[in-house]
């Protein structure tokens, strides 16, 4: 189908999108939700599972306390009221990915609800109303045999792994966005990108989203002003990111192509493909949302004591929002000048290297000037660029011991990201060092002064500007090795001149 | 009134990819009912003033500690199972996509 979508801008100045978004977070605690198998990564086929995960007859489930633990303090970040009884439900459907034909999961009485999450979007904040965060159990891997695409059309088999079945998940779910017209494709980026730094500042999931730890299904619509809002379409499969921002600005074109056209919008689910940035619709499924909860009757309801409650709200760390405008007063940054330290995604980078002992203007200068440069060539996030905080640091220290000029340390930089090793290490393998040897140095200068009679003249008689030529032959038969500045004062010192 | 429709009987079947002939469902349709109607005594029984109840017994709060606790192996996982591959169950093709959250 190749339908010509119409441009952004006509379709925001037309139509007015509302947004929702569900994310669901793995917890990084040790155990599974209900059992005590191991939560680690790699193992094989089948390793990490045991009656209770697998829905044996006979087999009871316990809720892990340190999950309860970690969702009560992202409901508290996230400003929702906690609930004070509140039941696990079962979900019934039929789908080998879970082995009791149910998932543990909880329905009309979620143990979070009615918070907020404000982002900043352009310079202003938006207040994200949260419905709410409950908890339930991730599922197994199935593996589509048989057919030709590994997808399950065209398979004839299913192989399933359960490793994964039963790792605590946490489902945080907006209340419908509107009212952010042209801006809710990055308010959409701004909120995941938020709701990631909140979790991972609290230290309950590593919150990686290439390695699924954290997801997100995107709900998209459109309507008219002043009119009802649209049928939605859910989104899913948006994992970085850059999707969840391409996802709804595409589902946006979509819709309103449909609409344009006097079609209607099916309420379906679709995938995103990272490849093309569209999505093409699932499966339509009328029957499949029936999914019978009831109240799971083999888990006891969970009635969080308030005065643990209170005790989790106190010991809450700094949040991520109030930790930035610390940082961005210690620093004595502009708010643009922190938007695009955030953009950039230097915060942590440039906050490490500060605690590694260097400059807040140096780090910043690093991580926003030639790592953000490489970073954008490479089409990589600045974390992953290959430098870290101590290395910058440590570059920094020896262009302040006055052994890299500002020329060489960006030389020493590249070869710490192309893992060459420590600056220290290049700096010595590759003889970079800034000649510092007096000896060496006045004798290179003599030698330009001897190879330039008529400009050492000038500068003899008061020209004082015309040494700038003779450091630029000493740097040069130096291979960029001394410090400017050195060169230039020996300069003057040798012609006699006051600098 | 029947507590349960035929419809509702076939609807359920489907979900729980059963397979019932016409005659079935005739057949589960009226027993269904009768147990539908017996529990729903229960429910006349039942008072404003009595909750309902999920649990039979007043608990709650049951956790358990974060300790991981041996697995079993996969030979054992998968001895029940009808068919394996690859250290995996093997299952029949399930149509519906991403039923699941
Ligand atoms: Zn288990």
């Amino acid at each position: 189908m190749t339908t010509t979508l119409p441009a952004y801008d006509e379709v925001v100045a037309r139509y007015e999108p509302v947004i929702g978004l569900e994310t669901h977070v793995e917890l990084g605690t040790n155990t599974k939700m209900f059992c005590g198998c191991p939560t680690d990564f790699g193992g094989e086929p089948n390793t990490r599972v045991c009656p209770v995960c697998l829905g044996l007859p006979g087999s009871l489930p316990v809720a892990n306390k340190a999950a309860i633990e970690a969702i009560i303090r992202i409901g508290l970040a996230l400003n929702c009221s906690i609930a004070e009884w509140c039941r696990f439900a079962r979900k019934n459907y039929f789908y080998p990915d879970m082995p009791k034909n149910f998932q543990i999961s909880q329905y009309d009485e979620p143990i979070c609800v009615d918070g907020y999450l404000d982002v900043e979007v352009g310079g202003e904040t938006v207040r994200i109303e949260i419905e709410r965060v409950h908890l339930e159990e991730d599922t197994g891997k199935t593996l589509h045999v048989g057919g030709a695409t590994g997808r399950i059309h065209g398979a004839t088999e299913s192989l399933v792994d359960y490793n994964r079945a039963g790792i605590p998940l946490v489902e945080i779910v907006t209340k419908p966005i509107a009212g952010t017209g042209s801006l809710a494709p990055d308010v959409a980026r701004a909120y995941v990108a938020e709701l990631r730094d909140v979790i991972r500042t609290l230290g309950v999931s590593d919150v990686r989203m290439e390695e699924g730890s954290l997801r997100c299904d995107v709900n998209t619509s459109l309507n008219l002003p002043g009119q009802e809002w649209g049928t939605r379409t859910e989104t899913k499969n948006v994992n970085s990111l850059r999707s969840v921002e391409r996802a709804v600005r595409s589902e946006m074109l979509r819709q309103a192509s449909v609409l344009d056209a006097g079609g209607r919008i099916t309420q379906e689910t679709r995938h995103f493909h990272e490849d093309t940035g569209d999505t093409t619709p699932g499966r339509s499924k009328e029957t499949a949302t029936d999914y019978r909860y009831f109240p799971e009757p083999d888990l006891v309801p969970i009635a969080p004591d308030p005065a643990w409650v209170a005790e989790l709200k106190a010991a809450l760390p700094e949040l991520p929002r109030v930790h930035r405008r610390r940082l961005q007063q210690q620093w004595g940054l502009s708010d643009l000048d922190m938007q695009s330290v955030l953009n950039a995604g230097a915060v942590e980078l440039i906050e490490a290297t500060v605690a590694a002992g260097t400059t807040p203007a140096a780090a910043r200068k690093w991580w926003l000037g030639e790592l953000s440069r490489r970073a954008n060539e490479s089409g990589v996030e600045l974390a992953d660029i290959g430098a870290t905080p101590k290395q910058v640091a440590e570059l920094q220290g020896l262009v302040d011991a006055g052994k890299l000029n500002d020329k060489l340390a960006r030389a020493v930089l590249e070869g710490v990201v192309d893992g060459e090793g420590s600056p220290t290490e290049i700096m010595t393998n590759r003889g970079l060092e800034v000649v510092s040897d007096t000896g060496a140095l006045t004798a290179a200068v003599d030698e330009a002064i001897a190879a330039n009679p008529g400009i050492a003249d000038k500068i003899r008689s008061g020209k004082v500007a015309a040494a700038g030529a003779l450091v630029g032959a000493v740097m040069k038969t130096t291979r960029g090795q001394a410090d400017a500045k050195t060169v230039r004062e020996l300069v003057l010192e040798r012609l006699g001149v006051q600098g | 009134m029947a507590a349960i429709s035929r419809e509702e009987v076939a609807h359920l079947a489907r979900l729980s990819r059963l397979a019932v002939t016409e005659e079935e469902l005739d057949t589960f349709a009226g027993q269904l009912d009768v147990i539908l109607q017996a529990v729903a005594q229960v429910g006349e029984v039942a008072a404003a003033d009595i909750p309902p109840t999920s649990h039979s017994v007043p608990l709650t709060n049951i956790f358990r500690e974060d300790v991981v606790t041996p697995c079993l192996t996969p030979e054992e996982v998968l001895s029940g199972a009808p068919d394996a591959e690859d250290q995996r169950f093997r299952v029949p093709r399930i149509l519906t996509e991403d039923v699941a959250s």
